[in-house]
């Protein structure tokens, strides 16, 4: 459903890298993650992908029509919902629906079916203006306004950042529902547990796809030993831990330090090397986050070239 | 990139039918006015505006001389000076305050600004042969300010004139006196040269400024966003944001005009239908005006500054109705073609004060047509269909 072949973007006449020249494709039915620091080209590639922005050079193709040539056929069917909350505050929830259905040549009542889920919730709030709404709530009716007419595929920029937990749960258990009944996902996010819900996922950094792939080939593919550390005082340790020789990579992950150690030894070796450090420390063997992952894959060689 | 731009201009997909397309102007348009009605900001900018112009302009803005305070020496004490004085005091244009005995007092009562002018009827003044010469009478203005004392002469002389002239109507007089009528405006009435002008001036600034911030604010929101991936053709979006601008515009000049009317006391000579259609003329150049400059605004504000500042001076200047356009140096004279409003403005006075028909508008209304379309074919030329970057 979505073909992309080596897109470049560039912004300020090519001062400003945003896309290397990346290359992925997305199947039927799939849903592909788009995970990544801020300023990692998310953006620019939904803006490309949605017509919205012209590649400097490159290949991009939607169900099949091309994003510069064919751009007027890929806007009649694909739904696209930006990262900032783009709909009408001074509509209410119903006023915001209805317009965006006629406006994509439909009707609530035609697709009813796609929405039906989402919008009970939105119900007992239609009477309310969009800017009234709580951060959840919002991205549901942003979601419905952008499934309205079908689409064959549909964007998500971030949709749920700034949203509570449990909104967040119920957004990915919708995404879920869509994809079944057929809908190709392109979804960006910044949380880590979503990220794992994806059929696939790619990596992006600095405007490179780093590693794409199904969420366990990626927790497979971490070949060191990871430990969390438990202590006190995390920010001394964390910068002991930094200039010691032996760390290969040690960052804050919650409460704990998740530190990769360079060499292979017995736990109770590394428990002294930790203990010399903060003797109140306590050091678990533990298996891969996808942030793990992903900080492993920054810092192969190949990774920084750029 | 011109051919895919026509293309996607013009080219309707066949699925999609007129009647579909119909609907969906309806809805968008209908969208904009719910915004318009629902921002109280907006709201006060359409209509408050131009009420306070017309009453600022109408009344408090005026070069008329309206009541102004007067004293007079009367030394003669005769029964016909008693006459002049009440005369005076009868007209609108003057009161008399004061009555003083000498000169001096006539200085305090200037230098404390209390009077405009003094009317000094001297001893001498007979009521016999010598009073129909007005000219035995004194007028001593505060010249200060030199046009109002020169309008504030010529009107005490015109009292005077008349009045001489209704007592000697049975005795004959050889004196060969102008007559002088002021054509069209006979009362020289200020807010008949100023209401054409702030009918300019509000529907000028009203349209472009509510056209590019409506647009830009779609920017701004990410909206825009939203309806260029979908299969709402930018002409739409173009046509949808105009259209309800402009039939606001169209009510906000029949207020205007209704305001003129039963506040100002102005009637409409000519055709009223005329009228209107010149101003529908003028209200599309300036949407297409505004049109224009969203496409170039970053910030809803930016849209506000340069529809405030880079039309309301010119408007202002150039139109012809603060300052006279003949009077200019000539570089002036010819920037003040561009100037939408100055057309207008010849337009709307020649149709509205003077009664004239169509015939003697069509040249102007021949250059505001060319000026609309000129502006909109660039500023939909200059639409842009993607995002800028």
């Amino acid at each position: 459903m979505i073909e992309v072949n080596n897109i470049v973007k560039t912004y300020n006449k090519g001062k400003v890298k945003a896309l290397n020249g990346i290359s992925f494709s997305v199947g039927k039915g799939e849903v592909l993650g788009l995970i990544g620091p801020d300023g990692a080209g998310k953006t620019s590639l939904f803006r490309i992908l949605t017509t919205l922005l012209l590649p400097d050079s490159g290949e991009a193709q939607v169900n099949n029509f091309h994003v510069v040539t064919n751009f007027n056929d890929i806007r009649t069917c694909v739904g696209y919902m930006p990262g900032r909350f783009s709909l009408y505050l001074d509509l209410t929830v119903e006023e915001n629906l209805h317009f965006f259905a006629t406006v994509f040549n439909t009707t609530i009542e035609e697709n009813y079916h796609l929405i039906k889920d989402i919008y009970e919730q939105l119900q007992p709030f239609k009477e309310r203006k969009a800017g009234k709404l709580s951060g959840g709530m919002k991205q549901k009716l942003a979601l419905c306004c952008a499934l309205i007419h079908k689409p064959a595929v549909l964007f998500l920029d971030e949709p749920t950042t700034g949203v509570d937990v449990v909104s967040r749960k119920e957004f990915w258990q919708m995404l879920g529902r869509l994809k079944e009944q057929g809908l190709t996902i392109l979804v960006s996010t910044p949380y880590m547990d979503e990220a794992l819900l994806c059929d696939r996922i790619a990596f992006m950094h600095k405007g490179d796809i780093l590693s794409i792939n199904t969420p366990k080939e990626i927790l497979a593919s971490f070949h060191r030993e990871l430990f969390a550390i438990k202590t006190t005082k995390t920010f001394q340790l964390l910068n002991a831990l930094r200039s010691l020789p032996d760390t290969y990579t040690c960052f804050a992950f919650g409460e704990s330090i998740h530190w990769v150690p360079k060499i292979h030894t017995t736990p109770s070796a590394l428990q002294s090397i930790i203990q010399a450090l903060d003797e109140n420390a306590t050091l678990e063997k533990i298996n891969p986050t996808l942030e793990d992952c992903f900080i492993d894959l920054l810092n192969q060689p190949n990774a920084s070239s750029n | 990139m011109w051919i895919v731009w026509k293309r996607y201009f013009i080219y309707w997909p066949e699925k999609q039918n007129v009647a579909s397309n119909v609907k969906q102007l309806f809805i968008f348009i209908q969208k904009e006015f719910k915004h318009v009605f629902r921002d109280r900001k907006t709201l006060l900018m359409l209509f408050g505006m131009p009420t306070t112009q017309i009453i600022l302009f109408g009344f408090a803005l005026t070069n008329e001389i309206k009541n102004s305070e007067v004293a007079v020496l009367d030394a003669a004490k005769t029964e016909l000076s008693q006459s002049i004085i009440q005369t005076i005091d009868a007209s609108t244009y003057f009161d008399v305050r004061y009555h003083i005995q000498n000169t001096k007092q006539a200085e305090t009562l200037f230098q404390k600004g209390k009077i405009k002018a003094v009317v000094v009827i001297p001893v001498e003044f007979k009521e016999a042969a010598f009073a129909q010469q007005p000219n035995d009478i004194q007028l001593i203005t505060d010249a200060s300010d030199p046009n109002v004392s020169t309008t504030i002469r010529n009107y005490l002389t015109t009292i005077l004139n008349s009045f001489f002239a209704e007592k000697n109507k049975q005795a004959a007089s050889m004196q060969i006196v102008p007559e002088v009528r002021m054509l069209y405006n006979p009362e020289l009435k200020g807010a008949f040269n100023f209401v054409p002008g702030v009918i300019s001036l509000v529907l000028m600034l009203v349209c472009t400024m509510m056209s590019s911030v409506s647009i830009v604010r779609e920017k701004e929101m990410g909206t825009m966003e939203i309806l260029l991936v979908s299969p709402f053709k930018p002409l739409y979006i173009i046509i949808s944001k105009l259209a309800p601008y402009f039939l606001i515009s169209i009510f906000n000049l029949v207020f205007i005009l209704v305001l003129s009317v039963t506040l100002l006391g102005l009637s409409i000579k000519g055709s009223v239908l005329l009228l209107v259609l010149a101003s529908a003329l003028f209200i599309i150049t300036s949407l297409a005006i505004g049109l224009l400059i969203s496409t170039t605004a970053k910030s809803q504000q930016n849209a506000m500054m340069i529809s405030l500042l880079g039309m309301m001076l010119p408007t202002m200047l150039l139109t012809g109705f603060m300052f006279p356009i003949e009077n200019m140096p000539l570089g002036l004279q010819m920037l003040s073609n561009i100037v939408p409003s100055r057309w207008f403005f010849i337009i709307i006075k020649n149709v509205m004060l003077k009664g004239l028909g169509f015939m003697h508008v069509w040249k102007e209304m021949g250059i505001l047509t060319l000026m609309a379309f000129l502006l909109l074919v660039v500023s939909i030329r200059k639409f842009k269909i993607r995002l800028q970057e």
